[in-house]
């Protein structure tokens, strides 16, 4: 398997070698090695909470850089409806991105837009499989990557539409090429994002001819930019478009309020959002319509590349979307317009979503019991006291480590205490013995 | 390989540790997702049947070539219909149980969808015996 790109990455000299970030991994992803954070790709799931707990501000997210916009004939600015959310509750959303286009941005679209086609297209998918429930919602790419890695048997309830981001790409691309009359591949779409998951899945989704977006520019890079700008864009400022409610998908609960499923679950924070799935996985909940889960507490304006605090921003976003207007029928009207019904194919979630065996300990299944044997042997050895001194989050996962070569029992500073007693009596019980020429018992 | 987990009864605390010990396990064998999830119910009802309803007991599976066997045996008051305890919404959870949201009358019916072969026996005043098979799918698959 070819390394999977991400976003998430440490900055080698500000790490101290705490082991913070390591337990607080919600796939046992960091392990600790000469005083250095590593995090383990296959694992990563970019959800961000290593960047969130890091006192020293050593792991940091890979996004694009505005130069990138030169690369492409015409720019197009997707931002993100957690990006209103960064100014405060009275800020004009069409100057917001009036100041994106100054910035040097050719055109803006709306991403809550593309959450109100994402809304409809979730509705229809949910009509299309009646059978299993709940269905969960897929717009979080760390929730994706999360279920990817650890929950493999919840695949099927994935609502495979692609996300809002994904549809307001494809849309603006579409659009805009026909306007200019000039291919697709000459305008760059750049997702304004506040999430590292989604600079992630844009540049996976390259690698595979997904050309959706181009690239994923983050909230903190532009929010100075726009601070600057907002006080001397003048009008006519480009038409905000989305509806109140694909506004509202900024933050947790949005998809549930927009698309109007009575028996739906809503969760955020990554390690709530695992607690729910491992509820799913045991089958329970299963009276449930729709779960929405989000990796971020409170949903995207709680995302490592934002600026403001969560809960600011999400009283910002709420005081916006009851300030906007939503006509009726509106997603009827926009899913006629542009011809949805005949078009669910083409925005479905590509490439499929697959299982990542992240956590296997051998390609061969009898070898893997082996390896499974030793690692319940070797836990019990260890203190179980979980203080991740020797680099990995916990005992057990030390225990494995050891089992995959990856680390010695010694490693565990209780073990290497042990060991040392046992040298330090062999030593002494070494010291005791005289040599035969001092010793007044000798017999000869 | 053999794997065994002592519970306590009413210590929802650590309730459901066993099952996601063993799923655990089974997901860094490489047991297929489908497979994993259906022992880490029936597991995971055994385990919440012990916490209870019984003092205390032990879970455990044996993985074997074709198949996993889940056991669990508890020493607790022991159920005098099998039949009806089977039957989906029969409950003898007191009150303040299901006002934890537990005790729904699902636990050994959930076992009997999810496992291949189900097996209870009981003696009223001494404990209750569950064995379960889940057959390995035929064909090792990724």
């Amino acid at each position: 398997m070819d390394q999977v790109f991400h976003s998430v990455l440490l900055i080698e000299e500000k790490c101290r070698g705490c082991t913070r970030c390591i337990k607080n991994c919600p796939t046992e992803a960091i392990r600790v090695r000469a005083g250095k954070a590593r995090i383990n790709a296959e694992r990563c799931t970019d959800c961000g909470e290593c960047i969130r707990i890091c006192d020293n501000h050593a792991k940091t997210a890979i996004t694009d850089s505005l130069s990138r916009l030169n690369e492409f004939d015409c720019a197009i600015a997707l931002p993100a409806p957690a990006l209103y959310s960064q100014f405060g509750r009275e800020v004009n959303r069409g100057k917001v991105l009036g100041a994106l286009i100054a910035m040097g941005f050719d055109d803006v679209f709306e991403v809550a837009y593309g959450a109100d086609i994402a809304t409809f297209l979730t509705l229809e998918y949910l009509k299309k499989t009646s059978g299993t429930r709940p269905m969960i919602s897929a717009a979080c790419p760390a929730v994706v990557r999360l279920i990817q890695v650890r929950f493999p048997a919840l695949i099927d309830l994935l609502i495979p539409v692609d996300s809002p981001m994904a549809c307001a790409g494809k849309l603006a691309k579409e659009i805009k090429s026909k306007e200019l009359k000039i291919p697709k591949e000459r305008i760059g779409a750049f997702f304004i994002t506040p999430c590292p998951a989604k600079v992630t899945w844009v540049r996976e989704a390259n690698k595979h001819g997904i050309l959706s977006v181009d690239g994923a520019i983050s909230i903190s890079e532009v929010y100075g930019e726009i601070v600057k700008r907002l006080p001397e864009v003048s009008p006519p400022y480009p038409e905000p478009k989305a509806s109140p409610m694909g506004m509202g998908w900024g933050r947790s609960g949005g998809e549930r309020a927009a698309a109007k499923i009575a028996k739906s679950l809503v969760v955020d924070g990554i390690h709530n959002v695992i607690e729910v799935l491992e509820q799913l996985e045991m089958g329970k909940l299963e009276d449930i319509e729709f779960v929405e889960a989000q990796a971020c507490i409170g949903g995207c304006v709680g995302g490592a590349l934002s600026v403001l605090n969560p809960f600011i921003a999400r009283m910002n976003l709420e005081a916006l979307v009851e300030k906007s207007k939503m006509r009726p029928g509106m997603h009827e009207e926009l899913a006629k317009s542009l011809n949805l019904k005949e078009r669910l194919g083409e925005f479905t979630i590509k490439p499929d979503i697959a299982a990542v065996p992240a956590f296997r300990l051998d390609q061969d299944v009898s070898r893997a019991i082996t390896k499974a044997e030793m690692i319940e042997k070797v836990v019990s050895e260890l203190p179980g006291l979980d203080c991740g001194s020797c680099g990995s989050p916990h005992c057990r996962a030390l225990a494995e480590d050891i089992v995959q070569g990856l680390a010695v029992d010694t490693d565990c500073v209780f073990k290497l205490r042990e060991e040392i007693e046992i040298l330090a009596e062999q030593l002494l019980e070494m010291a005791k013995k005289s040599p035969p020429a001092l010793k007044e018992d000798s017999a000869f | 390989m053999r794997l065994e987990y002592h519970v306590t009864g009413r210590d929802f605390q650590a309730a459901g540790e066993a099952a996601a010990k063993i799923k655990r396990t089974l997901r860094q064998i490489g047991i297929d997702a489908e497979t994993a999830r259906r022992v880490g119910i029936v597991a995971y009802e055994a385990e919440m049947n012990i916490v209870i309803h019984a003092y205390c007991g032990i879970v455990g599976i044996d993985i074997l070539p074709q198949r996993v066997n889940i056991y669990a045996d508890d020493e607790g008051p022991g159920i005098s219909d099998i039949a009806l305890a089977m039957q989906v919404g029969y409950s003898t959870a007191p009150e303040d149980i299901r006002e934890m949201g537990f005790g729904a009358g699902l636990g050994l019916p959930n076992m009997k969808r999810y496992s291949d072969e189900l097996e209870v026996t009981s003696q009223v005043g001494s404990g209750t015996s569950i064995r379960a098979v889940i057959n390995l799918p035929a064909k090792e698959e990724g």
